[in-house]
Formats: structure tokens, sequence, C-alpha cells
């Protein structure tokens, strides 16, 4: 007698674990091209699946094989049209004048490239790159559920019938099954003894007899059509409902002042978007909070913030007030983790410097996971600025936050190509993990 | 219940393309009674599984196997595999077979009910027999034991992983999978002592040497130098003797004798060698194995046809996916990878039969002992358990079959701008076409002879190999060095490998691994 097994459902994917195994092992290589492909793509593609080419570094497995092209070899071919032994046929191009009995997995090796999913991308994309340290939360912690009443359901537990439900139910099919009335049995059984106890029963025996027998047939109906039936029976559904134990909120603060142009517009985007990207895959649940001023600030949604332009001086502490507002109106620090991201190309009124940087030192930071100042200057000054402290005002009074907050970072840019640099500095591994290495 | 077997006995076993587990199960007892009663087969136990194409693919990586442990090479290949199968490059196998005892078959879900039954008579049946039977099977491989083995070593080794780290497994197993190929007893049977037998061997002959020390040897007076050469001379042979020396098995040798491995890593140097010599009796039968397992499903399936079993349109099926696989395309066609060993391994296997059956008077002339006996059934029962690729060419080759294939024989000298044709299908080639399509599936021939020569283990410990170069081929340098440097990594000290011409003597290159 033969054993026939269904596999089929057997988990699937028994080479997933050698398959990260061998991603992890060509890593290095794998992560170079995704960095080439990010480079010349646009910035959202990032999180999207790519086609790269199978990594050769680093996952040669060299055994001791025979050289093709050296020494004397004997082929058997079939399919001889024309020769006569003697015959002499000239060597294609490389070597090997049969292709002998190898072929198959060598030769396809050159165009053989394979998909890496969104999360494998970004795994590359953003190794050794770490957020700084959370001091609220453990990410590893599991995910806390809270049950929540999400409808009816016709089994449960007994606790929790829901009684309102149920005797509804119950009420609508006895009308519809005419399960006789208690009252009205009640009515017949009166009758049947009032006309008992009268005297003349004579008269009255067969009027008795139908009652009776009416009786009875009401009482079958009611032991048949049960006043409470399992079908009847309703409980109170409760799903379990994921809590955010992980949730953030993300300010962007932009200067659009009439000195911020198209450039240091763009630039400040793609920031904004790789901080967000960033974000993504740490939280399930990320907010992100506009914030845009001139002399004065107001939260707008993303399109304004980005594409509408407005007039007027440069006061930075009004976005920073704003943003103090907001958290206290509806982010309170004990819930959510807070990172704010400011660009600017670093002018300000004079004198309002040092009214941010004591905003930001005394109050806001206490309130941040972490706080990105981004600088966009122009490409001439990068010569300049690029390595000194000097700088505008606005830089020269981060410079004293910085010096007080770990979590506080403040870089200059001026070309796209400055961002990512910038972006892995700015979430580079804390200086304890830095002196590992 | 009488009726019901009647019914099943006689008539159709299956309309339509649909398979279900009843209709699996009524044709697997009808191809069983036709392997076992008609062709006098002789199989272990089958065990048939239904796989979708997810979990084929997962197979192919794993080296065929059910249970095997977790190295990034599987998911290399799993990746490649992958890849050709979803770009359409590359159809999936229609089944895959173990070696083991139960037989375990995987049938595809995808396949039709005729493409079940064919697979069915070519796995459970045809390979299952050869697994069963053939000499080089019963000698290097144990189907009783081979899965609770794999069970062991997954196991093992992910608990080595466990304790040790990843990355230390993963570079012992690198280094393991690189020498896989010198990794196998060709000549004799592994020795089966264990290791605390061993142990004990060894103090014995430590305490008898104790024992038997005397200090006035060392009051001897000095002997001349060529004593001196003389004696080192014997030192040599006698430490050579003593560690097996020369020795073809480099795994082997280097889990005995490395100085530098834990337990661990020995044990799981054995584990590789252990699957190495598993799989090497199927490299050299590969043309026999599908050859039989063909031979079987085309006759079983036809006899079924013939006892109106088996539908004109599902025959239709069978025929066209048997015609698929025994094509062989010639060797200026685009699509030709070789010789295709079903091609050759059933036309091998029917003309046996036609010898048997309806000889020419060439065929008496080359096969007196069997042409015109009839008994195709025992010559190739015969066969099946005695051969293996290279001797069963070398004995079955006929003349006509060469003139079907119509082959030639192709000389090729490195430095020869051209190639010659040395031999065609006439009288004067038969006989070394034959003999040099039968070297071609001799592994002992194509495989490079690598053997360890040499090591003073109580001295600077340079382990030497020895590579015998035939016919004047190299190894491929890169992959070579690569290769060296693994053996370094598990000798621990220096290594050097020298190639030696095996018919002048001359040694054609020398490269040393120093252990950093």
């Amino acid at each position: 007698m033969t054993i026939y097994i269904d596999r089929r459902l057997n988990p699937k994917d028994k080479s997933l674990g050698n398959r990260q195994r061998f991603l992890k092992r060509a890593r290095e290589e794998l992560k170079r091209t995704i960095k080439e492909q990010v480079k010349a793509g646009r910035i959202a593609d990032v999180d999207a699946e790519h086609r790269v080419p199978v990594p050769v570094r680093g996952t040669g497995e060299p055994t001791f094989h025979p050289d093709r092209t050296s020494g004397e070899r004997q082929y058997i071919l079939p399919g001889n049209k024309e020769f006569a032994p003697g015959d002499r046929l000239p060597k294609p191009g490389s070597g090997g004048g049969g292709s002998g009995s190898e072929g198959g997995r060598g030769g396809a090796d050159d165009d053989f490239q394979f998909v890496l999913s969104r999360e494998e991308v970004l795994e590359l994309f953003f190794e050794d790159l770490e957020l700084p340290d959370m001091v609220k939360l453990n990410l590893k912690e599991a995910v806390s559920f809270k049950p929540r009443r999400a409808g009816f359901a016709t089994s449960g537990s007994p606790t929790n019938i829901n009684v309102g439900r149920t005797m509804r139910n119950s009420y609508g099919r006895r009308i519809a099954l005419h399960r006789p009335k208690r009252e009205e049995v009640e009515r017949l059984a009166a009758e049947i003894a009032q006309l008992e106890a009268q005297p003349n029963r004579k008269a009255v025996e067969q009027r008795i007899e139908a009652l009776r027998q009416e009786w009875e047939r009401l009482e079958r109906r009611r032991k048949r059509i049960p006043y409470v039936d399992p079908v009847d029976v309703r409980f109170n559904r409760f799903e379990a409902q994921p809590l955010p134990n992980a949730s953030a909120v993300m300010f962007c603060l932009m200067d659009v002042s009439s000195s911020m142009g198209e450039r240091e517009k763009d630039l400040a985007k793609r920031f904004f978007v790789l901080l967000h990207l960033f974000l993504k895959r740490r939280y399930e649940r990320i907010d992100i909070v506009f914030i845009r001023h001139t002399h004065e600030a107001r939260e707008v949604d993303e399109e304004t913030f980005f594409y509408s332009t407005q007039s007027g001086g440069t006061v930075v502490s009004t976005a920073l007030e704003e943003m103090q507002r907001i958290i206290a109106e509806r982010y309170p620090a004990r819930e959510w983790n807070i990172y704010a991201a400011q660009a600017s190309d670093g002018d300000n009124i004079a004198g309002d410097s040092e009214r941010c940087a004591a905003l930001l030192r005394n109050e806001l930071m206490e309130l941040c996971q972490y706080y990105a100042y981004v600088e966009i200057i122009d490409e001439r000054e990068t010569e300049i600025f690029g390595s000194t402290d000097n700088g505008t005002s606005l830089w020269r009074s981060y410079r004293s936050v910085g010096e007080k907050w770990p979590n506080f970072q403040m870089t200059r840019i001026a070309r796209p190509a400055d961002i990512y640099p910038v972006f892995r500095r700015l979430f580079a591994r804390q200086p304890a993990g830095a002196a590992r290495r | 219940m009488t009726v019901t077997s009647k019914s099943a006995d006689s008539g159709l076993l299956f309309t339509g393309s649909d398979w279900n587990f009843a209709t699996l199960s009524r044709t697997y007892d009808a191809i069983e009674k036709i392997a076992l009663d008609e062709l006098k087969l002789d199989v272990y136990p089958n065990q048939l599984e239904i796989i979708s194409s997810e979990q084929m693919l997962d197979a192919y990586s794993s080296v065929g196997m059910p249970l095997m442990y977790q190295h990034w090479s599987f998911g290399k290949r799993f990746v490649f595999e992958e890849n050709l199968y979803r770009s359409g490059r590359r159809g999936l196998a229609y089944e895959l077979v173990i070696n083991s005892n139960p037989c375990i078959a995987y049938l595809m879900e995808e396949n039709t009910m005729a493409m079940q039954a064919l697979v069915t008579a070519h796995a459970s049946f045809g390979h299952n027999h050869f697994f069963k039977n053939n000499y080089l099977f019963r000698q290097w491989t144990e189907a009783n034991a081979i899965l609770s083995y794999m069970e062991f070593a997954k196991k093992y080794i992910a608990k080595c992983e466990e304790r040790h780290g990843t990355a230390a497994v993963e570079a012992i197993l690198d280094s393991a999978h690189a020498l896989m190929d010198q990794g196998v007893f060709r000549y004799r049977r592994p020795p089966r002592l264990s290791s605390e037998k061993e142990r004990e061997r060894a103090r014995e002959r430590l305490e008898y040497e104790e024992q038997t020390y005397s200090d006035l040897w060392r009051t001897l007076p000095a002997r001349t130098s060529d004593e001196i050469s003389d004696e080192v001379e014997q030192e040599v042979a006698e430490r050579k003797k003593r560690l097996n020396l020369p020795d073809e098995n480099l795994l082997y040798f280097l889990e005995k004798n490395s100085l530098v491995l834990q337990p661990w890593q020995r044990e799981i140097l054995r584990i590789v060698r252990v699957i190495a010599q598993y799989f090497y009796p199927q490299r050299q039968t590969k043309v026999m194995n599908e050859g039989c397992a063909t031979f079987v499903h085309y006759y079983i399936m036809n006899r079924l046809y013939d006892q109106g079993r088996i539908g004109e349109g599902p025959m239709l099926e069978i025929l066209q996916s048997h015609t698929n696989v025994v094509f062989q395309p010639d060797f200026d066609d685009p699509r030709f990878p070789g010789i295709n060993p079903y091609a050759l391994g059933f036309a091998l296997m029917q003309d046996i039969q036609r010898i048997c059956n309806d000889p020419t008077a060439e065929d008496r002339d080359w096969f007196p002992d069997i042409a015109g006996t009839g008994a195709w059934r025992e010559t190739l029962l015969d066969a099946w358990a005695n051969h293996r690729d290279e001797s069963f060419i070398l004995q079955y080759l006929s003349p006509a079959l060469i003139r079907n294939f119509r082959l030639f024989l192709l000389k090729d000298k490195s430095k020869d701008p051209y190639c010659e044709v040395a031999s065609i299908h006439n009288e004067r080639g038969y006989e070394g076409i034959r003999a040099a399509l039968a070297r071609s599936y001799d592994i002992g021939v194509n495989q490079p002879d690598i053997q360890v020569v040499d090591v003073d283990l109580l001295g600077d410990r340079h382990l030497r190999l020895q590579h015998n170069v035939k016919s004047g081929v190299l190894l491929e340098e890169q992959s070579r060095d690569a290769t060296l440097r693994h053996v370094c990594r598990l000798w621990g000290y220096d290594v050097s490998l020298a190639g030696v011409d095996s018919e002048t003597g001359a040694t054609l290159y020398e490269r040393t691994a120093s252990a950093d």
C-alpha cells in the first residue's frame, strides 16, 4: 500500500532563510548597487522594489575544477553530417571545440538579475544609520492590543451575551411563528375551568372538549417554539485593536520668504522626504506638521508648504513658537516621539537668532527626540563655509544649542548630491557606536 | 467489494486531465502490477508527496533533499532557479525523487493526471528500482539512514550556529563545500572506526612505545650522512604510512588530522563529506539512472495503453512529453546542451531489448552473449544492478546506436587552432567512439586527481597536495588559488599544491597558501 502525502499546505518559503543569508553575504555589493540606483533615480523611487544584478564578489564558490583551455581533451558529439576522420575544424573564438558536457549554470550568470523587495532595498539603504538614542520607547517591544467593541457575533462566551439584541430577535421570531401568548393559554384554561364548574355539564360537554383540544394545541405549540431559541442569541463582538505605542510626529519648518528660491525649496523638500522615509520605517504612525514662516508662522498643508510663496521678512522664532503651541495642543510629549527638521537659508531678522536658540535650548529640545537644522547655502559658499564655524547669525546661535543637546544636529547643504551624505551624518551611529567600529 | 475490484481491474483508469487521490492510487496500483509482475522490478516502499511549484523551487535549491542545513549558497541557488523559472526560461521538473527508504517522490500539483501516471512510473518504479539495486548505491549509500542523518545534520549545524555564531559556522561550511568534490572515497569504503575506538588505539600505541623505550639507543655512535639520508627517507615513508598517505579524500584527511579544528568543526566537515559521498553514485550513473527510469515509464505506459487502461488522449500527451524528454539536438543545433542523459540512456536500454529480441548479424558479432536470447529483462536487470555509466557504455553501446546518433569523436589540443575529427560512425570508428564516450562519463578521469601526499606533523606541518595532471589539463587558476586558501584555513598551516604531469613526472606548477 503506497502512501500519498499532500504537502501543498506545508509552509512555503523554506528557502527564505537561505535567501536572507545570501543577501547578507552579498551585502556590500548590493549596497553599492542600490546606492548608485538611488543616486540616479528619484528619491521617491527608493521606497520600492529594485532589480539588481546578482552580486559576484563574496559569493563565489571556488572548487578545484579543470581549466577548459589547457591540455588535450576529447568530445563525443551527436549529429555528424559531413565529417570524415582527419577533418579539421577551426576553433570558435575562446577555445573549446564543442560546448562539451558542461553547460547550464555558468553561462547565464552575466545577465542574471533578481528583484529585491522594498524592505530589502530600504534595509540596505539605511544600513548603519541609526535613530538617536530613544529614551521613551523600546521598539522591539510587542505591539499591545486593546479589545474594542466591533458589532455582534452569533458565537461567543456567555458573559458576552447581548441581552437586548437577543430578546429583540426572539421577539421577532415569536411574532413571525405565531407563538401562542401566555395570556391566551391562561384565558383558555380559565374558560375550561369555568365551564367545568357549571352545574349543567352535559350541555357544554362538547364545548369543553373543543376548548381542551385548542388548549392542548397551544401548549404544544408553545413547547415547539421556544421563548428564546439558540438562533436568537447574539454576543458582543470584540476586536483586538493594536495600540500604536510607536507614533511619531514630524515637524517640518521652513522659511518661505522670498530669499528662499526654487532651488532652496527643492533641496529642503528632498531632505524632508528622506527624513520621513526613515521615520516611516520605525514608527507605525507618523503625523507630519508643516509650519512655514516669514515674519509670522502658520501651519499649512503640504501643497501650500512647498508651492506657494509669501512675501515678508524673516522671523524664525515665530515658527518655533508655533511648533511649541502645536505640541502643547495636540502632541503631548509623553505620547509622541517628536522629530523636527528645519530648513532655512540662514537669514533672520537681527536679534531674533538669540531668541531662537534660547527657545530651543530651554524649552523645545526637552520635548524633541531629535532636531535637525539644515542650512541651505549657495554652491559658491560651500568653499567658504564648508568647514568653518563662521556663517549666518542663526548658524552661530544654533551652535550653542548643539553644544548642550547631543540630539540637535546642524549641517549645511548646497547640492542635491550633498543631501544623502548629510542625511547619513545626521543619523550616523552615536559616538559610542562609532568608537566601536 | 469484488464487484468494485473487478471494475478497477479493467477499463480506463482515469478520464480527463484532473487528478484526485482516488485516481492517483488506482493508477499507482495498475503501474505497480506491471512493474513488479512483468518487469520484475524490486523497489523500496513508495511515498508520494504532492507539492506546489514554490515547494519544488525550495527542493531544488537544497540539492533535492527534504531536509538540509542552512547556508547562503543554497539561497544563491534558489535566487538563481527562481529567476530562471519566473522569467520563463526554464520549466520545473515534473517530479523529484530521493534515494531513501521509503523512496520519496515529489509530484507537482500542476501535473495533469496523465503526467502524474508518467512520473509515478518514472520515479517511483524506475529510479526507485535503480536506487535499490545498483551496486554503487548499495555499496556507498544508506537509504535507510539518510533522512534521519540529514535531520541530525540540520539540527547539529543549527546548534553550532547558536553556540559559535553564524559567521564561524559559515566559514567552515564555505571551506568544506569548496572541497566537496575532493571529499569522497573513490576506491575504498570509509573506515568505520568510531572516534572512541580510535582514541583507545592511539593510547595503546603510546603506551607500547613508552614501555619499549630504552635510553641505550641514544648512546649509539653517530651515523654517516648516507645513513642519515636513508634514515630521513625511511622516516618520511613511515610517517606517510602512519597517516595513510597518499589520501585522495582531502576532507577526510583534514577532519582527522587538522590540528586547528575544534571537535564541532570536524563534525561539520564530516557532515559535508557524508553528503558528498551520498551523491557520489548519482553522479556516476546519470545516464543509466535516467535511462532505466525512462525505459520503465515507457514500457509501463505502453502496456497500460495496450490493456485499454489509458485512453488515447492521455497516451498522446504522455508520448509527447516522453519525446520531449528524450530529444537529442545535434551538436550544431543552438539548443545543444551536450549529450542528453535521458536520450542516451533510453536509447541504450531499448537497444539492448532490440538486440535480445531481434538481432542483426552485426549485433551477433558484437554481443554474442545476449543477441537473440530474448532475455532482455534479465539482461537489463543485470546491467542496472552491476554497472555504472562508464562500464555500461563500454559494454553495451552498439554500432547501430552510434549510427543512429551519428556520433563522432573530436580531438581538441589546446595548442592547435583547430579541432580534429578523430572517428566517425564507421567500422574503424566504433571502438574509438565507444571508448571515448565511456571515458567521458568516468568521474575519475574527468575530475582533477588531487591527493594529500606529505605532511610532517612534528616539523613545520607544511601540508603538501599533489595534482596529478592528466593530458595536460590544468586547473582553473583563480578558483584553484581560492580553494587552496580554503584548504589552508582548515589546515591552519602552510599548504602547497604541486601539479605533476602523470606521464613525465615533471612539476608543472606549484602554489603555496600561507597561514597568516
